[in-house]
């Protein structure tokens, strides 16, 4: 409802936005320009640090370390990204991030679904104490020794589950989905009832339908979160095994030179070499970067969706 | 917010459906009716159980002596021993005043930011530039902190950073900005900008698609120019979002961004760049001081809870709900 009322005015905006340029002073058209030009320069501050990446990574080592802008690149060698595949370790890394990522996403998508959808029953008994439950942990929280105890104490140290389990929930995310779901007209369901409809044929047919944006907008949240995840893979692992992208990012591009982790990433020097650091980095965001465009439209519709009261 | 307009709803609707019956009996058919629904809810009320009480039950640490072989239970209590630590410490007092400046600089500067964003780029009316605009901006929010500092590691970098680079032509430098105390909250401040000031528009623009064309239609044949209309229409129309917004913000003023801070930081800048977050980190994970890590843990929960109970209180003063 309140997105397409959003959407109304959108399309109200624009047929004003047109019959508004009639005549403009010259302060107006100072301020156009300025802006425009302001907006262009962010533009290029927000691209330009990951283009350099780019090309560094395609560069030769010579042209890499020279100083200056690198716009355009100069020579090209897929030599880097060799040298990267090689290592055992970028393997891992893939393997443990998209495995988390892929099984971290649909698990937590169902059980967030399966916790927000009792929840929009105005007349679920023990609803107010439930929800109570749930929204307590936004305020209070154990602290960061807690955790690794528990993680600890549950055997999870070191292994998969440490990074996909303790993300499973988000209380702001059932928030979302609830309300999301209660929006969905209830006559549906009673209809569907009278009709001899019974609780899986309401569940599957009509409300996981039906609330298939905000399924994909958790989704698509959940999975960035867990790609973008490190500092759990940081204090929850310790072998290489277990490494995930971000880990070997940090180690590569803040630790730099951590012999027993990165030592398949070192050149002849013994140095991490700025070509493969460039080629790291591009492996690990280029999954990001390659769907950002076609989504974009998902997480922004999410958080219009997470403004709406409810 | 939330949970007492539903009780409210709750209690009306399943008064109206089935009057005469007592609560308990109304109680009992409801938990028929939704047997199925209760079941769906234990699986997320177990998670709750074991990953967020459990370690709030954990927090006792703080006033024991954790023992590693004897557990949470065994280790004998120690009363308030590490809070005095805590007080007595002219460490932790940095760190807090770290945290609260840090928190301080994010709201005059990393607030506005997406605010101001938004109206200019409210001002712009080619739709696919704007567009363009609005897809590039929020891409940073996209990438993780690992990244992100790395990039501001290269870029900043005494030795062949842009930075240093442009820098030079006015015969300046080079600097290890990442080194230089007097600088480093500048740096987390601007990255901050830089990653989120996209994202942090949305809903600032979402506002202002809110607003009713038609004040802009009178305002234009009344002549206003359209720094008027920007001042006396866009922004008092977003403000009341932009106050929640802002109480929001100060509502989680102890949280330090740990994973900016940690992958930006080094020993030569802890006296102005350490927060809490990293503190107790180091201190916990680090040093295995659990019981004094917890305390600090506590401690910034406890005053975070102080200042969100208080906007959440001036928020319920000012508009007639509060942020819950």
């Amino acid at each position: 409802m309140v997105i397409m009322q959003g959407v109304k005015k959108v399309k109200a905006s624009k047929a004003r936005k047109k019959s508004n340029v009639i005549k403009r002073s010259i302060g107006e058209r100072i301020f156009d320009v300025l802006n425009y030009t302001f907006m262009v320069f962010l533009a290029f501050i927000m691209l330009y640090p990951f283009w350099e990446m780019v090309v560094v990574s395609i560069s030769p080592a010579v042209e890499a370390s020279r100083i200056g802008l690198k716009i355009i690149p100069r020579g090209f060698t897929l030599e880097a990204y060799r040298q990267l595949f090689k290592s055992k370790l970028i393997g891992y890394g893939y393997y443990n991030t998209i495995m988390r990522t892929v099984i971290g996403t649909a698990m937590s998508v169902v059980l967030c679904f399966m916790t927000a959808y009792p929840l929009a029953k105005r007349d679920l008994p023990f609803r107010g104490i439930i929800t109570t439950i749930i929204v307590i942990p936004m305020f209070f929280t154990g602290g960061l020794v807690p955790d690794f105890l528990l993680i600890n104490d549950l055997g999870l140290y070191d292994t998969l589950w440490a990074l996909i389990l303790p993300m499973l929930l988000s209380t702001y995310n059932i928030l979302v989905m609830r309300n999301f779901i209660m929006s969905i007209p209830e006559s549906l369901e009673e209809s569907a009832l009278v009709d001899g409809a019974n609780f899986f044929t309401i569940l599957f047919r009509i409300i996981i339908p039906l609330s298939k944006p905000i399924l994909a907008t958790v989704a698509l949240w959940v999975a960035v979160k867990h790609w973008n995840a490190w500092f759990d893979a940081h204090i929850y692992t310790r072998s290489n095994k277990r490494v995930v992208l971000q880990l070997i990012l940090r180690r590569v591009l803040i630790d730099h030179n951590n012999a027993e982790v990165t030592d398949t990433l070192q050149g002849d020097e013994g140095v991490i070499t700025k070509t493969v650091e460039a080629a790291t980095v591009i492996v690990a965001i280029g999954p990001i970067i390659a769907v950002y465009p076609f989504l974009q439209k998902y997480f922004v519709k999410g958080v219009m969706v997470g403004s709406v009261k409810g | 917010m939330k949970k007492n307009q539903s009780g409210s709803v709750t209690s009306s609707v399943s008064a109206i459906k089935k009057p005469g019956v007592s609560k308990a009996g109304d109680l009992l058919f409801r938990c028929k009716r939704y047997k199925g629904l209760l079941i769906m809810l234990i699986p997320g009320l177990v998670w709750y159980l074991i990953f967020k009480y459990v370690p709030m039950y954990g927090v006792t640490i703080a006033f024991k002596d954790y023992k590693l072989l004897k557990g949470i239970m065994g280790s004998p209590w120690a009363g308030f021993k590490h809070f005095e630590r805590l007080f007595n410490s002219s460490q932790f007092t940095n760190v807090f005043w770290n945290t609260l400046i840090i928190g301080i600089y994010r709201l005059i500067f990393s607030f506005p930011a997406p605010v101001i964003f938004a109206i200019l780029l409210n001002e712009i009316r080619h739709e696919r530039f704007k567009k363009t605009i609005q897809s590039i901006t929020y891409l940073p929010h996209f990438i993780s902190w690992v990244v992100v500092a790395g990039i501001i590691h290269t870029v900043l970098s005494p030795v062949d950073g842009v930075v240093n680079y442009i820098l030079q032509f006015f015969g300046l430098g080079p600097y290890k900005f990442l080194m230089m105390p007097e600088i480093f909250r500048g740096i987390i401040i601007v990255s901050g900008i830089w990653k989120d000031i996209g994202w942090g528009s949305i809903v600032y623009l979402a506002a202002i698609t809110g607003i009713d064309p038609q004040l802009y239609e009178a305002a234009t044949i009344d002549g206003a120019s359209r720094f008027r209309k920007i001042f006396s229409i866009t922004i008092p129309s977003i403000l009341p979002v932009v106050i929640v917004m802002f109480l929001m913000k100060v509502g989680n003023i102890m949280e330090g961004g740990r994973d900016q801070i940690m992958n930006l930081y080094n020993p030569i800048v802890y006296r102005v760049g350490d927060v809490l977050d990293t503190y107790s980190y180091r201190v916990g994970l680090i040093d295995f001081d659990y019981s004094y890590s917890t305390a600090i843990s506590l401690f910034q929960n406890v005053v975070g809870l102080v200042f969100l109970f208080i906007t959440n209180f001036i928020t319920k003063r000012t508009s007639d709900e509060g942020l819950w």
